[in-house]
């Protein structure tokens, strides 16, 4: 997958500045002929690629295709839905997630997820954050991380005098930071998120971008997002995915072309990610 | 459209936005669901305002603490409700203790735990069947288990007629209700709760003990509580278990020697007292509906009540 760099003239898209040839390092994920099907239908099928620390990994691609499938396997969220079947291997660290003795609780905990409509707790701010840490056996000051998540997740000047109040009541753009500060209050390497932007409008979208441009220096972060604009403008590399439709109507995604994401967005390999990303995919 | 039709749009427009259907099914529709909504509430009207008629002449003469208070007679100037007020509630207690923490822990391994197999679908269906079985069922299968076969651990002086006989088919009854009220309490919780709490290291006890039961425990309570008010009303199971209308003595008995004494219940009291010939036992039946109707209400009432606390406890 060498792309040959951005070429000026054809971007159709502003592309991040840290969006140069990254540096080669070990991947934090190495996904190996991944697929998942459920209840017998391959949703999305022989996917592999390696995911790089400290970086922002974005996967767009129409709806149906496997993005958010394919990214609640990092942390296993997929046990949850009880059709579910994965096959090939997702490594973390060099660990087999799906390995026999792999605890799928310490795997959340170091892999946390906000999730595309910002699902905070009917219960106050305060134990909102608390609750992650609390039930990891987290010894340290409670009030203090809560101040410190909420204030990476840039939502502290604004709920700093009611961290009392029922955490279902602030804006949309404030629940959705109020779970990215829920999922980094654990202490996590790696964040997921699944579009986690999709219900909000642009000033919020804008405030989620910036702190995630912030969290990549500590954290992995994994985001589907249906906004090409989005990918483009914080991910340092994309994922392309499709979704082939067969005769009975079975559709199964798969992956299409990963690359840096200057690359994909200026001179894709592919003649459908060129398609996609310019608005003719049919 | 072309541009031209565009131009002479508001006058064309305007017509085309003039109401000109009468939408007669959806006002004929409209009128027989308000139809059924009177007949509902004339009936239910009807039968309180005949009760309390019938009853007049007992409030005329007696006071409710007097009825409540005065033991069961044959003679109808003396007769009151005692034994069977107290029993009522003793089972009410009895039923829900056995009931309550049965069917709610059913309820959530069903909805939380137990994987959807065939073997769970079946349990699933034959448990909305059983809430939907005859109480006199439940009443022969108390009867037959209970009273016969239990009979020297439920009541060993009473031949098994006893309140726990009793407390223990109503709570068979209830059973089932409380395990499907629970279960739709549960499944009402949205999931992207529990996804919530397992995405941040929670483990499915924590999520389910911090997040799902919270959010769920206003409809389970509610139902649970509503469950109760089916129980109350029960005579029929009772009838077969043994519950009595005549006179007999409940004071000066221990807890286990109350429990597994003879025992009355309103329900029960109404059934014997409507069949008696006297007049004054007919009004004294609609005096004793009535106090049944107010503890039904009673019951209800808390229900509503414990819902909105709950309800304003999560929220808080």
């Amino acid at each position: 997958m060498t792309g040959t760099g951005p070429r000026p003239e054809t971007r159709r898209f502003e592309v991040a500045e840290s969006a140069a040839p990254a540096p080669a390092t070990e991947p934090l994920f190495t996904l190996e002929d991944l697929s998942v099907s459920y209840g017998g239908f391959l949703a999305v099928g022989g996917v592999s690629m390696d995911i790089r620390p400290n970086e922002i990994t974005a996967f767009i691609g129409p709806s149906g295709c496997g993005k958010t499938t394919l990214l609640r396997c990092l942390n296993r969220m997929n046990d949850l839905i009880e059709s579910a079947r994965v096959e090939g291997s997702v490594r973390y660290h060099g660990v087999d997630l799906y390995g026999p003795r792999i605890d799928p609780v310490e795997v959340r905990r170091r892999i946390g997820m906000v999730f595309q409509k910002a699902n905070p707790f009917p219960k106050t701010i305060y134990e909102n954050i608390a609750f992650g840490p609390r039930v990891a056996g987290y010894r340290g000051d409670l009030d203090d991380l809560v101040e410190e998540s909420l204030t990476r997740a840039a939502l502290w000047d604004e709920v700093k005098g009611k961290l009392d109040e029922f955490a279902p009541a602030l804006s949309g753009g404030q629940q959705q930071r109020l779970c990215i500060a829920r999922a980094i209050a654990t202490s996590p390497d790696v964040v997921l998120m699944d579009e986690p932007c999709s219900a909000l409008d642009p000033i919020a979208t804008l405030k989620i971008e910036e702190l995630m441009m912030q969290l990549k220096e500590d954290y992995t972060i994994v985001i589907v997002t249906h906004n090409m604009q989005q990918a483009a403008r914080v991910s340092d590399r994309t994922a392309f995915f499709t979704v082939d439709v067969k005769d009975e109507g079975a559709r199964t995604g798969r992956l299409v072309e990963f690359d840096d994401t200057g690359v994909i967005f200026t001179s894709p390999r592919e003649q459908s990610t060129e398609d996609y990303i310019t608005g003719r995919f049919g | 459209m072309n541009r031209a039709a565009i131009a002479a749009a508001p006058a064309t427009v305007g017509r085309a936005l003039t109401a000109k259907r009468r939408d007669l099914r959806g006002a004929a529709f409209r009128i027989v669901l308000l139809g059924s909504v009177l007949i509902a509430i004339g009936i239910l009207v009807t039968l309180i305002v005949d009760i309390a008629a019938r009853s007049g002449s007992v409030w005329g003469e007696r006071s409710v603490t007097d009825l409540l208070t005065t033991e069961m007679s044959a003679d109808p100037a003396r007769a009151g409700i005692w034994q069977a007020f107290y029993g009522s509630l003793i089972l009410m207690v009895f039923t829900a203790v056995l009931a309550f923490p049965l069917g709610i822990s059913a309820a959530i391994y069903l909805e939380e735990y137990a994987r959807d197999t065939r073997v769970t679908r079946i349990i699933n269906a034959n448990i909305r069947n059983l809430a939907g079985v005859p109480s006199i069922v439940y009443g022969l299968l108390g009867l037959a288990i209970f009273v016969k076969l239990l009979g020297a651990i439920t009541g060993p002086n009473v031949e098994g007629r006893s309140i726990i006989s009793g407390g223990l088919t109503l709570g068979l009854l209830v059973l089932p209700i409380v395990i499907i009220t629970t279960a739709e309490a549960l499944r009402a919780v949205p999931s992207a709760i529990r996804e919530g709490a397992v995405g941040v290291g929670a483990t499915e006890w924590q999520a389910i003990r911090h997040h799902v039961l919270p959010v769920a425990a206003p409809g389970i309570l509610t139902g649970t509580i509503l469950s109760l008010g089916r129980a109350f009303g029960e005579a029929a199971p009772l009838l077969l278990v043994g519950g009595i209308t005549t006179f007999f003595s409940s004071g000066g008995a221990g807890f286990v020697e109350t429990l597994q004494g003879r025992f009355s219940a309103m329900p029960v009291l109404v059934f014997s007292w409507a069949r008696l010939p006297q007049a004054e036992f007919k009004a004294l039946t609609a005096a004793l509906i009535v106090v049944m109707l107010v503890v039904l209400l009673l019951i209800n009432g808390t229900a509503i009540f414990m819902r909105n606390r709950f309800e304003k406890g999560v929220r808080t």
